[in-house]
């Protein structure tokens, strides 16, 4: 293409540029809107003679399965189809539960590098807990789509930010609204738990002392002590008030009031923490406050299975992406981590600890783990049922079983391997258009002559 | 003091446990009964490679060696993984205060002991286009290498590889979000015309020796650092490597080189490629690009997994590059990944980690494929390297040995005890309420990368 008198031709065709970049922008945001708004279909289906890969029970190498008012209504080799049934012809596919992220920043982080107010992910300061992510989740993010098109469907999606960062929401990919797509609205308490850092910013600067580093944790941790006694107190006096009106009305306080559930061991926390002592802390901590403990990201957590097991403290591993953190650390020391905590009969799930737009690659992190010693059907596990487990929802989501959420994906291969299509998705047993924003541009673009 | 001997003692550690450890000493090596994937000549069962003095010597069955002999039975063996992008070894990325910063070299700044080298040859990866960083619309002198770690530095570089040099447009060179200080440019409008200027400048320098090599000035030019590179890039003996995210500005770029009369040779990242497919192909540019990586940044947000389809359809030579030494160790599941996305049949996905980034660096007459002749850069895989249950057994490059799973795990016995022996020295032992001193962390690459690391 030749391009003369250029000198004059560039200027218009900047301003050409820009002003068709701002009208397709405004077009996308519409389309994701409307992408969204693809509500899929409900009713009855069947999917009949495929390979059902029920993670829970065996494999049903050429079986039914059945799906009404978004549950699965049955699972055998030979079903008796209902009549209002839309059937499915599953020979050559098979049929896996959806999997389950369980450490995800989905929906609350749609841009994360130079577009903050897409960002809504960490709050400011240091005790949140009244800090929702599910107020935060954005329904129509461009990556609810993206990601469960490649087999996806429920994320426990949290918020990030300071040491008590708030209250994760465990969502289905799913929904017009919040309320839609909430599985567990106020899903669990995500704490980052104080570690020795001499980190010195992302601008450089001298690195902290290291004894500096020590009194800085040890300062934070006793903060974090303080802020769960302060809350066992308070849910003390108030239920001294419940009882008795007559003594002086407490002041409410929104995060204390939050913290409650927790603290009592009603409800999980989810711990950040990857080293083997912080882990141990961790392990301390919840015994002494006598708490419902989750480790999230969990390097070295094999190390520490004494601890995790006594205090029955489940892994969510976030790692098989990362670098190993010491240069003499094994290269594969990441992805071996999983088939170590199997050996070490540690409960854990694999997750991508993703902020959203890299979630869809769930399945190859798991699949990666299994390359590097844990066998493929733990592999899979650690995906679906394992992490349906660790977040206490195994009821309703992470095999195929009668009565379980229809949130089902039919692959033609093995569900963990890149080459893998997904051919149909269920989520709360609506069939679902498999596009995305992906696949919208892919359409636009794909012919342009 | 003591920080220093520690530092002292772990260098040690890592040196002594990386040098050479694998190198074969035989000159001749037989890989037997592999399922091989030449990536340009289709896929062979139940063949052998016969590597001689680093070659690869003979491809066919039965073949006989009296030097080491390495049974693949049931293995995979493709072409060594090169990846168009990388920092890896590079203790400096970005000269960030010129906006035209062409007399920087990364050749000046490699550190051949990285272990994401190692890291690397255990993900299959035998070469890397080293580049600058993208704070600049004009950055720095590019170096292709191979991974030979355990050599000397001078060993890693690909001599006869074309020289490069790293362009930029977008948000980086804008310097936004709060990356380094303020300068010119600000704007789209500013990095094109950072670039436009340079090649005025070097247009006008290129003449100023002509006018006095014919006798036309008495006095010799200035010899300029900045605009020499610059010239060879008029002259079309330089691969301008052009980090970009949208059309537009990958299609300005293009126009400008050719109003100056050369190709662009590797548009980076291009992840709105896609868009602009006919006018890439038309121009004869590359891509270098990523799978499936989008929604990082703004300029990232229309980034779709097609793009490698759509590039390839449209006859551009494309490759999956990786931009970061924790996504160099799986490039074999991205590649997997554009037969999922369009349905690039699989050699040509292949191809996209191997011959093709070959061809961008002008390096596949050496490596990229497994053909007679060529340099014997191998990777021996437990399964199909497009399966996410595959694993590297073993990483040749001219012959040698950089890495082996087996040798990898006996080498960890030996290191734990070498370990275990360093923390036992008075250096390292804690004293009273001390802990033990630590060496200072390793440089990491955000504290100079305006990529963020990942970009």
């Amino acid at each position: 293409m030749k391009f003369q008198n250029s000198k004059f031709q560039i200027p218009n065709y900047i301003f050409l540029c820009f002003a068709l970049f701002t009208i397709n922008f405004s077009l996308f945001a519409q389309s994701d809107g409307s992408q969204q708004n693809l509500l899929g279909k409900a009713g009855t289906f069947a999917i009949k003679g495929a390979k059902i890969i029920t993670v829970s029970g065996e494999t049903i190498e050429n079986g039914t399965v059945v799906i009404k008012d978004g549950k699965i209504l049955s699972v055998v080799a030979t079903a008796s189809i209902p009549s209002d049934a839309q059937v499915i012809d599953g020979k050559g596919l098979s049929v896996y539960p959806g999997m389950i992220d369980a450490s995800t920043n989905l929906g609350l982080v749609e841009i994360g590098l130079s577009a903050d107010p897409t960002v809504d992910v960490a709050e400011s300061g240091d005790m949140n807990a009244n800090a929702k992510a599910i107020v935060g989740i954005n329904p129509h993010t461009s990556h609810v789509n993206v990601t469960r098109v490649n087999g996806i469907t429920t994320v426990l999606s949290s918020p990030a930010g300071g040491m008590v960062a708030g209250q994760t929401a465990l969502i289905n990919l799913w929904g017009s609204t919040q309320a839609e797509m909430a599985i567990v609205p106020l899903h669990s308490l995500a704490i980052n738990f104080p570690r020795i850092s001499t980190f010195a910013g992302f601008f450089g600067g001298p690195q902290l002392d290291y004894n500096e580093a020590v009194k800085q944790r040890d300062r934070r941790l006793d903060d974090l002590k303080k802020m769960f006694r302060d809350a066992a107190e308070y849910a003390r006096i108030k239920e001294a008030y419940e009882k008795d009106k007559t003594l002086t009305s407490p002041a409410t306080s929104t995060k204390m009031d939050a913290m409650i559930p927790y603290i009592r061991g009603e409800k999980p926390i989810m711990f950040t923490a990857e080293r083997e002592r912080d882990i141990r802390g961790v392990a301390k901590f919840a015994e002494e406050m006598k708490i419902k403990a989750v480790i999230v990201g969990g390097q070295d957590a094999w190390k520490a299975a004494d601890v995790l097991k006594k205090n029955n403290i489940s892994v969510i591993y976030t790692n098989i992406y990362s670098l190993p953190v010491q240069d003499d650390d094994a290269f594969d020391y990441l992805f071996e981590a999983p088939s170590k905590m199997q050996k070490a009969g540690i409960k854990f799930c694999i997750s991508t600890g993703n902020d959203g737009a890299e979630v869809r690659d769930l399945p190859y992190h798991a699949g990666m783990a299994s390359a590097y010693g844990l066998s493929a059907a733990d592999a899979l596990k650690s995906v679906t049922i394992n992490a349906a487990e660790i977040l206490g929802v195994s009821d309703k989501i992470g095999s195929i079983e009668v009565g379980k959420l229809a949130n089902i994906v039919v692959t033609d291969g093995d569900m963990l391997e890149p080459r893998t299509n997904i051919k149909y998705l269920f989520i709360n047993g609506r069939l679902l258009p498999l596009t995305s924003r992906h696949t919208e541009l892919f359409e636009r673009f794909k012919d342009r002559k | 003091m003591k920080k220093i001997t520690a530092l002292f003692l772990l260098s040690i550690l890592i040196l002594s446990t990386s040098s050479v450890a694998f190198s074969q000493t035989s000159s001749e090596i037989l890989i037997r009964n592999a399922t091989i994937l030449t990536a340009t000549k289709g896929t062979l069962l139940n063949t052998d490679i016969l590597i001689q003095n680093g070659k690869i010597a003979k491809i066919g069955k039965g073949l006989k060696s009296s030097g080491t002999v390495i049974d693949a039975t049931g293995k995979f063996v493709m072409p060594g993984i090169i990846d168009a992008h990388a920092h890896t070894m590079l203790d400096a990325i970005n000269e960030g205060s010129f906006s035209v910063s062409s007399m920087t070299r990364v050749s000046d700044m490699l550190n051949p002991t990285d272990i994401s080298i190692y890291r690397g040859l255990a993900g299959g990866v035998t070469a890397a286009n080293l580049l600058h960083g993208s704070a600049n619309s004009i950055g720095g002198l590019a170096t292709v290498v191979k991974f030979k770690f355990g050599k000397s530095v001078e060993d890693f570089v690909v001599a006869d590889a074309p020289p490069g040099i790293k362009f930029a447009m977008g948000e980086n060179p804008k310097r936004q979000g709060g990356q380094g200080p303020g300068r010119y440019p600000r704007t789209r409008m500013g990095v094109i015309e950072t670039m436009r200027d340079a090649f005025v400048r070097a247009r006008d320098y290129k003449q100023s020796w002509a006018d006095f090599k014919a006798g036309k000035t008495k006095v010799s030019p200035r010899k300029s650092l900045e605009l020499e590179p610059i010239v060879e890039l008029l002259e079309g003996k330089r691969v301008v490597h052009a980090h970009g995210y949208r059309s537009d500005e990958h299609l300005n770029l293009l126009r400008l080189a050719e109003e100056f009369g050369f190709k662009i040779g590797v548009l980076q990242h291009a992840l709105e490629a896609y868009k602009i497919a006919p006018e890439i192909a038309k121009h004869g540019a590359a891509v270098s690009i990523f799978t499936d990586s989008w929604s990082y940044k703004l300029e990232a947000y229309d980034a779709i997994p097609y793009n490698a389809y759509i590039m390839w359809k449209n006859g551009v030579n494309v490759s999956i590059n990786s931009d970061d030494d924790g996504r160099m160790r799986r490039l074999n599941l991205d590649a997997a990944k554009i037969m999922k996305y369009g349905g690039v049949p699989e050699q040509d996905s292949l191809q996209m980690i191997t011959i093709n980034p070959a061809k961008q660096l002008g390096i596949d007459k050496r490596t990229g494929s497994i053909e007679v002749g060529k340099d014997a850069d191998l990777v021996i895989w437990t399964a199909h390297p497009f399966s996410v249950f595959a694993r590297v057994e073993t990483t040749f490059i001219e012959g040698e040995v950089y890495f082996d799973r087996t040798k990898d795990l006996e080498m960890r016995v030996a290191m734990e005890k070498e370990r275990k022996t360093l923390e036992g020295t008075d250096a390292n032992k804690s004293k009273g309420n001390e802990p033990p001193p630590i060496p200072k962390e390793k440089r990491k690459s955000h504290l100079d990368d305006a990529d963020g690391g990942n970009q």
